[in-house]
């Protein structure tokens, strides 16, 4: 299960070994781009097959090509155009995709570092629904001054994913639990923990019987930086990067993660840990993913009065496993994965306004999404498709590509 | 793996008290967290003793079945005191090392039943309702069948060295197709055969993308998984709930019984009376075994997961057993995926699956990579589901949420205390470039 590691080869000085030569790098940002495009295109090609109304024109396709052709373009175009103006086309949009993003980026940058650990991390969701749901609570029941109190929900929240994320990799280093089934059954336990603690004093709002919390005091808030939805929670995702670059390339904690994802039998006999680096790691995926969790509660919501939606039962949605795909996209490195966090969160921004506007069900984005990261983990087919973007034989790059292309 | 460790040193003669018996370190942590395991259980029961009252029932026939048997009472706090005593007995012994020879197999096996015994006790005792012991069995049965055929699906794949992380995309992939094709055609058997494809052609590309593309497997099999949501989700929002009465409304699978065989007293009604996947899986869990184990192409199947390029200098296609073992696999996965949809209601909801293709996955890494015992774990998984639900509908004291996590728990426990580090195939998600 070895999730996509630099290769690393042998010398000494490890961040001279894994900068990969220009032209790799090139390379794989048009193979973004056109995957990317592909992605777009199969979804049309969706769209139009799967409206019947558009579908059954295609019988005039010999006799009259103007109708089907024409049919389609109007419904992919409305879509697309609406999926665009929703993500980018106006400041309101670049903010939402923004805030979309600050989430995705957290928890994606989270389950990177588990990658790179070799750490199958499946976990972000129940970690996320633990610093939604201490923040939040730190968030209504406490009564602190402006900025303090922001911090303690901010730290509980982070704690709490910590937690989360530790106790999975404590299992794996001490009892050998496989972490992918670990993490697993502990989303389960995580969402029907938050749905209990919903239904007690502690948490349920007074005078309701559904399950839904106090409002978070505006104290608790994190503060908007423009535009109302636009919150300090984005700023906290650049940091987290910054921090997640420092750590895998510039310390030792970081080499040691490296290490034993590229080889824990190596790393254990050169004297490191497995086991305590499996914990740090997870402790540390924890805690970024329950920063992502903890936007949800603090962060401002979407509506006309900005203020932070109270703690329901589905209010982290699936931002756990989206940051999976996040993490795959950016392939496991800080600044990639905040580019994947921003492209998916101006997807799931554009998604919303394609919804309303367009008609086209939200769902499409998750087909685009899919089908982007299987163009971009398939270099093979993207350039068998498009035939334009063959590479030249060059020796040195061919070696230093990842397994994933060398075919 | 922590059953195949290095054997004592020096014959396995008979040993004395005064032999020194070497126990490896790896034995030694799993038998010393196995016993932990059974005393905190114990434990467990000893407090579960104190909120134990009146006598408990237990059904051992349906209000409906022909033949009823009586409903056994017996007192509840004697059974918990007692059941906890064993379960002490049993963790000492553990850990005390002193077990010999078959002995920590009795220990383990009094532990589990007393648990189980004291743990439904404690439950049932001073409720007016029995405990349905041959719904609890029969559910057991169908709540397991798409986790077995889940399974079996995963390990075909890995056994022949390709990762299936997809089995949750192909469940719902299959599920939807079952509920669509069930409704236009209102054909069971039509249904089933269309799940089934749906099923292969999702494992064809997974065998495309991580055979001829080379693509890592784990990152292949989320991307699938997210395809099949999106897919799903999209042909739903735009075409059949706008006409959900033509396309999602498929005639479900109604219980078979087997004549004679049925009518068994007790374990007629919990066998022999399931719907047509029961049976299938049943018959399927035999047949992987047979394939795996007992043919030329299972062989071949295994040396390629194992060790390729030795199964390639000896002139097997590795590109072409691994093509057959996955998508065979999708025939399997495609079965369980029509349990979600033809099986229960016969409407696909978008994401009806939730998440039990990773319960399958776990089962089969539980399971060791091992037909029969992947499908014990999935048994073991859909019991204690169905004693959560069971319990919930006799009003415990514990909180109903908590039932309903018994069965993640309780697979964590298993994970984490019982069963320890597991060893995959050996080329297990890595591609063979020749």
């Amino acid at each position: 299960m070895s999730a996509p590691v630099p290769p690393v080869t042998e010398g000494p000085p490890p961040t001279v070994a894994v900068r990969r030569p220009r032209t790799l790098r090139w390379r794989e940002l048009v193979t973004s781009v056109a995957a990317l495009f592909l992605a777009l295109f199969v979804g049309a090609l969706l769209m139009v097959f799967s409206d019947p109304a558009v579908a059954s024109q295609f019988a005039y396709l010999f006799t009259a090509p103007a109708l089907p052709l024409g049919a389609a373009w109007v419904k992919v175009s409305t879509a697309y155009s609406a999926l665009f103006i929703g993500a980018v086309g106006s400041p309101a949009a670049l903010v939402e995709t923004a805030a979309q993003s600050a989430a995705l980026i957290c928890a994606g940058l989270g389950v990177g570092l588990g990658f790179r650990a070799g750490l199958f991390n499946i976990g972000a969701q129940g970690q996320a629904i633990w610093g939604a749901t201490i923040a939040a609570w730190i968030g209504f029941t406490f009564q602190l001054p402006y900025g303090i109190h922001m911090l303690v929900a901010v730290l509980g929240g982070v704690l709490g994913g910590a937690i989360w994320g530790g106790i999975a990799g404590f299992l794996k280093a001490k009892a050998g639990a496989h972490e992918v089934i670990v993490t697993i059954m502990m989303n389960y336990i995580a969402a029907g923990l938050m749905a209990w603690l919903l239904t007690t004093a502690a948490f349920q709002r007074p005078g309701r019987t559904d399950p839904i919390a106090p409002e978070v005091f505006p104290t608790a808030a994190l503060p908007s930086l423009f535009f109302g939805r636009l919150h300090l929670g984005f700023l906290f995702a650049l940091l987290a990067a910054a921090g997640v670059w420092w750590l895998l390339e510039r310390s030792t904690i970081g080499f040691a993660i490296r290490a034993v994802g590229a080889n824990p039998a190596a790393a254990a006999t050169a004297g490191m840990s497995v086991a305590r680096t499996t914990i740090t790691t997870m402790t540390l995926a924890g805690a970024l993913a329950g920063l992502a969790g903890l936007m949800s509660t603090l962060a401002p919501g979407s509506g006309f009065d900005p203020v932070p939606v109270p703690l329901t039962i589905g209010i982290v949605g699936t931002v756990g496993f989206d940051a999976i795909t996040v993490a795959l996209l950016g392939r496991s490195r800080p600044l990639g994965t905040v580019f994947a966090g921003l492209l998916f969160g101006a997807l799931h921004a554009g998604g919303l306004a394609m919804q309303s506007l367009a008609k086209t069900p939200f769902t499409l984005t998750t087909v685009l999404q899919a089908l982007i990261v299987l163009f971009v983990a398939a270099p093979a087919l993207v350039s068998t498709l498009l035939p334009f973007l063959k590479q030249r034989k060059a020796p040195a790059v061919a070696a230093a590509l990842p397994a994933g292309a060398s075919k | 793996m922590s059953t195949t460790t290095i054997p004592p040193a020096g014959p396995q003669a008979p040993l004395s008290a005064t032999q020194h018996y070497v126990e490896s370190a790896q034995k030694r942590r799993s038998r010393l967290s196995i016993g932990a395991l059974i005393v905190a259980v114990g434990l467990l029961l000893v407090y579960l003793a104190f909120s134990t009252s009146g006598e408990a029932h237990f059904a051992l026939s349906n209000v409906f079945d022909e033949v009823q048997l009586p409903t056994i009472s017996v007192p509840g706090l004697p059974v918990v005191v007692t059941t906890a005593v064993l379960c002490l007995l049993a963790g000492a012994g553990f850990l005390s090392g002193r077990l010999r020879n078959r002995m920590p197999a009795l220990a383990g096996t009094v532990g589990g039943l007393a648990f189980l015994i004291g743990f439904l006790t404690w439950g049932a005792a001073g409720r007016d309702l029995p405990f349905p012991v041959s719904n609890q069995l029969a559910g057991t049965l169908s709540v397991a069948t798409p986790l077995i055929l889940g399974a079996l699906a995963g390990i075909l794949c890995e056994r022949s060295g390709v990762v299936n992380v997809a089995i949750e995309g192909q469940f719902l992939a299959a599920a939807f197709s079952a509920a669509v094709v069930g409704s236009l055609t209102r054909s069971i058997p039509i249904a089933l055969i269309s799940a089934m494809l749906t099923g292969v052609v999702m494992s064809a590309l997974l065998a495309l993308f991580s055979i001829k593309y080379l693509v890592d497997q784990v990152v292949l099999g989320v991307v699938l998984n997210l395809l099949a949501s999106g897919l799903t989700g999209f042909l739903f929002d735009q075409l059949v709930q706008p006409n959900s009465a033509t396309l999602n409304r498929s005639p479900i699978m109604e219980p078979i019984r087997i004549p004679l065989l049925a009518d068994i007293p007790f374990f007629g009604p919990i066998f022999f009376s399931q719907t047509i996947l029961a049976y299938l899986a049943a018959v399927c869990v035999a047949v992987v075994w047979f394939l795996l184990f007992r043919t030329t192409w299972g062989l071949r199947v295994r040396a390629v997961g194992e060790h390729p390029k030795a199964a390639d200098t000896v002139g097997i296609n590795v590109y072409a057993i691994r093509w057959s073992a996955v998508l065979t696999a999708g025939l399997f996965a495609g079965l369980g995926g029509a349990f979600f949809t033809i099986g229960s209601t016969g409407a696909f909801v978008k994401d009806m699956t939730v998440g039990n293709g990773f319960i399958a996955l776990a089962a089969l890494i539980m399971g060791r990579w091992h037909p029969i015992w992947a499908t014990v774990m999935a048994l073991f998984f859909g019991f204690v589901t169905q004693m959560a639900s069971q319990l919930q509908t006799l009003s415990t004291p514990v909180p109903s949420q908590f039932l309903l996590l018994l069965p993640y728990v309780a697979t964590i426990v298993a994970v984490a205390g019982l069963i320890g580090r597991t060893r995959a195939p050996a080329a297990d998600g890595t591609p063979y470039v020749k």
